[in-house]
């Protein structure tokens, strides 16, 4: 009988934190700079100079500590990790060994089961890398150091998931409690939020562990779950043939769906950390940590709650708005200016989903401002406007944040009210088209539709639907 | 000297510091390591029990800045140290995926 086997997987994160400056040092964060314009000596690892630690980092990672149930640790300090790489100018990078800011947390995931508590080892404070930029044809390698120094925190699980679901979960998780708190957008694709994948095999109900691979550059949940899967797949192949599975590092390649190891020069696992003593230990009195639990957000599960007291719509458009804090923040804005939240909650559902696909946006990216929804809403139940000229003004307002008011005015997109004027074209349609009319008579109800479009159609979409259907029925 | 450094240890410490050692020198630096374990080995004779490690030598905590940008580009004064420049960027030898 075949064995049965178990994938033993645990997680390290590391997360870009949205401060507006560096981790030590005054140069700018901002994404897509020209080379090197975000720059000093201190990120590019000039003798002499002394890194001075941005305090938004530590309340950051203070803010993930407490959501995720962990014990922070009010004494920490930095310390370097040595290794040689051009990205890194130093020839160390300042992170947290002995000391890390947060320990012994966990965060719960939803399985078939119930719910699971993943355990989270450690969080700790460092410093990201520069970029490499290969130059095949020079035979050169080029560096911009723009990332050098932008924050980041790393989040060390226990091994407690065994699918690929569990890990996607987990992920999930994480985004949501970061994004909440303001402290990353969480990007894979971008790089803000990446994942490294530590995995071993065993037999089931085996007590140890098999020996583990650790997996890089994984940039899409895709990508995770099939590295996943070709992992524990390759591992268990070596061991079925007598083989021993080696700790490594491999390297994910995304175009192949393949993993490959990583030369072992190169990953020389002797990082000789040392305490850094360029940086005093950052101690942490109650008060601030207190401070700091008290700003915390109200977070997904707890703004679920509330939405279905509160409010009266679906669970699925709640499981959706809340799905993204800034989608969330726009629903209570909006609704807060007087807007019943159904309809609120049906532009965000319908409208602003289709718009955010087609154009490969996220949530976040939404611009227009709650003031601009609710007007839109206004205008359509008074009637000012008709659906289908709402969700035209909606597409302008998606893209420019518009005054919807004003727009309608200047573009003359009202309804046209003048019952006079609506019953004569609607005469001049029903002389135009005897075929529909005659159908319509013989009981082809559908033939209606045919006459409200052309109806609507010489009135330039500017009548109100439900008086041209009322016109036509008491003229036909 | 209490302590020995084999050969084994010198060419790995030498691959860790990215450093090519001739036949002379590896000897000469086996020496030089093998003195100051034998000083190490000699502090580890003090009674520490009860001491906290020290990680900081002045007694200064809580140093930060705020979140606010006071660096501008310097680009240009910042590729002055580059060995060589190219389209902005600092040119090193070519270095394999890591």
């Amino acid at each position: 009988m075949a064995k049965e086997y178990e994938t033993v997987i645990g997680l390290e994160v590391h997360v870009e934190l949205a401060t507006k400056t560096k981790i030590f040092c005054g140069c700018s964060t901002a994404f897509g700079g020209a080379p090197n314009t975000h720059t000093c000596p201190v990120c590019t690892g000039m003798p002499g100079t002394l890194p001075v630690l941005n305090k938004q980092v530590v309340e950051y990672a203070i803010g993930v500590g407490l959501a995720t149930n962990c014990t922070i640790t009010q004494y920490c300090k930095f310390d370097r990790k040595n290794y040689f790489y051009p990205d890194n100018p130093q020839n160390y990078q300042i992170s947290q060994l002995y000391l890390p800011i947060c320990r012994n947390g966990y965060v719960e995931i939803e399985v078939p089961e119930g719910s699971k508590k993943i355990g989270i080892h450690e969080i700790h404070m460092e410093e990201d890398a520069g970029k490499l930029i290969h130059d095949d044809w020079e035979g050169c390698s080029l560096v911009d150091y723009n990332r050098s120094g932008v924050p980041l925190i790393e989040i060390v699980s226990e091994p407690d998931m065994r699918s690929a679901e569990e890990v996607i979960a987990y992920l999930e998780k994480l985004r949501m409690i970061i994004q909440y708190l303001g402290a990353s957008d969480c990007k894979l694709q971008e790089g803000s939020m990446r994942a490294d994948v530590n995995l071993s095999v065993r037999e089931v109900g085996a007590k140890e562990f098999g020996t583990r691979t650790e997996m890089k550059n994984l940039n899409s949940f895709r990508s995770i779950a099939r590295a996943i899967e070709g992992e524990r797949a390759r591992q268990i192949d070596l061991i079925e043939s007598g083989e021993a599975v080696i700790q490594e590092t491999r390297r994910w390649d995304d175009g192949k769906e393949a993993s490959y190891a990583m030369r072992s020069k190169e990953d020389a696992q002797d990082y000789r950390y040392f305490p850094d003593p360029d940086l005093p230990p950052v101690s942490i009195s109650d008060e601030w940590l207190e401070r700091i639990r008290g700003s915390q957000p109200e977070f997904r599960e707890e703004k679920r709650k509330r939405y279905k007291e509160t409010f009266d719509i679906p669970d699925y458009d709640i499981d959706i708005i809340t799905d993204s804090k800034h989608m969330a923040d726009i629903f209570e804005a909006t609704v807060a200016l007087g807007a019943q939240p159904k309809k609120v909650s049906n532009w965000l559902m319908v409208e602003t989903l289709r718009i955010l696909k087609e154009r490969e946006l996220d949530p976040e990216d939404i611009q227009f401002s709650p003031k601009h929804l609710a007007a839109l809403i206004d205008l359509t139940d008074k009637k000012v406007i008709n659906s289908t000229v709402a969700k035209e003004v909606f597409e302008v307002m998606f893209a420019e944040d518009i005054d919807p008011e004003s727009y309608v005015e200047e573009k003359g997109l009202k309804t046209v009210n003048d019952e006079g004027a609506l019953r004569k074209t609607v005469e001049q349609v029903i002389a135009d088209n005897p075929q529909s009319v005659e159908d319509y008579h013989n009981g082809k109800e559908k033939a209606i539709g045919f006459l409200v479009g052309q109806t609507m159609k010489a009135m330039q979409g500017k009548a109100d639907p439900a008086s041209v259907n009322r016109l036509l029925k008491e003229l036909l | 000297m209490a302590n020995v450094i084999d050969d084994a240890t010198i060419e790995y410490v030498g691959i860790l510091a990215k450093l090519e050692l001739s036949e002379e020198e590896k000897e000469q630096a086996k020496k030089d390591m093998a003195r100051m374990l034998d000083y190490i080995d000699k502090l580890g004779e003090l009674d520490t029990e009860g001491v906290e490690p020290m990680s900081h030598v002045f007694p200064v905590r809580n140093v930060f800045r705020e979140d606010v940008v006071t660096n501008g580009d310097d680009r240009e004064n910042i590729l002055r140290n580059a060995p060589a420049e190219k389209d902005g960027m600092f040119v090193v030898p070519q270095t394999f995926e890591g």
